[in-house]
């Protein structure tokens, strides 16, 4: 069991890399959806609320192998320059964590903002703040605030979504770890150092998360 | 009283009759996914060559037989746990694996190649027709020579866990970029978009692939056998199982002996892979 440990650190690393990326861009993502949902406009409301409904309802695994497989049997794809990005495994796995991560962030976050109370954006008006800086200044960082638990479960959710990249040949923790079952042909061994790993690595961002609350949870 | 009866006769009793019925039957595993040694129909129904060959030999040992699915790289840890007691999934016979089961004698074989899209740069590769490790000697080392460097820093793609990924890790090749694929089909859908330069399999995988589905791929380089590449390819038989390995071994001999694995081989390779 020892022996195998150096292979599934590596793979850690690659796992810890995926899920650093996607929540990066899932929270850009996912602010920007969010935006929109809140918008009174009924055309852009509902193209937000169509894509987080799509990837929301979809399992991860079939989105990644839409993005990953399905992408690259487009012909025009091929040949545009897009093909340098879609060619890569790891980039592929970072569009759709992405994607998927972006969505339930968006709702994580919309909720957030409809939980402000009015009294706050009334108290900013009165003391005549513009819109644009009681959004920025007040409505956001409350937002993100509020959604700090919430938002916790969905890294750790994303943590766990990202053992999907082994399907697509990323040798992350979960594919160093199918690699030592089809060599030793021990899976218990292989599986459960694997899950171990998992299971620390959410003992870490559920304490680091733990800890953001309390220094700076909001009550409202 | 009354409720335990129905309890016991709707719950557990079919569990009895199931696992009776079973304890007589020779559960053989294999992957449905690798044509055209073992493969589904659009039905779902298993077919291919070790599928008809399974039955056969099961008729000469005089036992009932079920053929059960199994994703490759659970192959051995699902027999070593009894989930089945023989695979029959074109598992070549290598060292490695005889640590943790047992073999019968070889049944079929046939050989490995590399394959491209035409067009490809590695077309027209310099290299002879066929390449045998066991050999050794010049002409072999000439051979992996300008493989080496053909295939330097080339994307490599074929199936976890296979002789050919043994074969490519094994340093004989130089340095790739080797990647690893849960099933041949996904090797094969890879090779068509491009994300592989060129991928390693039996060269029976390729062709199947290239008549079925209208692909250009091409067979390049010599076909390998011998070392990494095992010693043909067995029914896979635990290691304390010898009464099994036994009756495969003589329904083996007798199959060989009267045609019949040379007929089911012309009939699903084209040509007589039995050995």
């Amino acid at each position: 069991m020892i022996s195998i440990f150096p292979s599934l650190l590596n793979g850690t690393v690659i796992t810890f890399k995926l899920l650093i990326s996607s929540m990066f861009f899932g929270l850009l993502i996912g602010l920007f959806f969010a935006i929109l949902r809140i918008n009174n406009n009924p055309l852009i409301n509902k193209f937000a609320y169509g894509y987080s409904y799509f990837f929301r309802g979809t399992p991860l695994l079939v989105q990644l192998y839409l993005i990953y497989y399905g992408l690259a049997n487009i012909e025009f794809l091929r040949n545009s320059f897009l093909w340098v990005v879609i060619r890569e495994p790891y980039w592929c796995a970072i569009i759709a964590f992405s994607l998927n991560t972006g969505a339930y962030t968006s709702e994580i976050l919309r909720s957030a903002f409809q939980t402000i109370k009015e009294g706050y954006i009334e108290a900013a008006q009165s003391l005549g703040v513009s819109k644009k800086i009681t959004f920025y200044k007040i409505q956001i960082p409350i937002a993100i605030k509020q959604s700090l638990p919430a938002y916790g479960n969905e890294i750790i959710l994303m943590l766990k979504g990202t053992s999907l990249a082994s399907v697509i040949t990323i040798m992350d923790l979960m594919g160093e770890a199918r690699k030592v079952n089809v060599l030793t042909f021990k899976p218990f061994e292989a599986f459960i150092t694997a899950g171990i790993i998992y299971l620390f690595l959410t003992f870490i961002i559920h304490n680091i998360v733990k800890y953001l609350e309390k220094k700076y949870g909001f009550q409202t | 009283m009354n409720v335990i009866k129905k309890i016991f006769l709707t719950f557990l009793l079919p569990l009895f009759l199931i696992s009776s019925a079973n304890a007589d039957k020779i559960r053989i595993g294999t992957e449905g996914a690798y044509p055209p040694w073992n493969s589904k129909d659009a039905s779902g129904k298993l077919i291919g060559f070790e599928v008809e060959l399974a039955w056969q030999l099961c008729r000469y040992i005089g036992q009932q037989c079920e053929i059960v699915e199994q994703d490759w790289d659970g192959m051995i840890p699902a027999l070593t746990s009894k989930k089945f007691d023989a695979i029959m999934a074109g598992m070549s016979i290598t060292e490695e694996r005889m640590k943790t089961i047992n073999f019968s004698q070889g049944y079929a074989d046939e050989v490995a190649s590399l394959a491209v899209m035409k067009g490809s740069s590695l077309e027209g590769m310099d290299t002879p027709d066929a390449v045998n490790l066991n050999l050794g000697g010049s002409a072999v080392n000439k051979a992996m020579k300008t493989l080496t460097s053909a295939l330097s820093g080339k994307t490599v793609c074929t199936q976890i866990g296979t002789i050919h990924q043994n074969f490519l890790e094994s340093g004989d090749v130089g340095k790739i970029n080797l990647k690893t694929y849960k099933t041949q089909d996904e090797v094969n859908l890879d090779l068509s978009n491009g994300r592989c330069d060129v991928a390693l399999a039996a060269a029976v995988a390729f062709t199947d692939y290239a008549e079925k589905s209208g692909e250009a791929v091409v067979l390049v380089g010599p076909t390998f056998s011998g070392g990494a590449f095992g010693n043909g390819v067995g029914v896979g038989i635990r290691k304390d199982d010898t009464k099994l390995l036994k009756a495969f071994n003589k329904a083996i001999d007798k199959a060989r002996k009267d045609g019949h694995i040379s007929r089911i081989a012309i009939k699903w390779f084209g040509f007589d892979a039995s050995m």
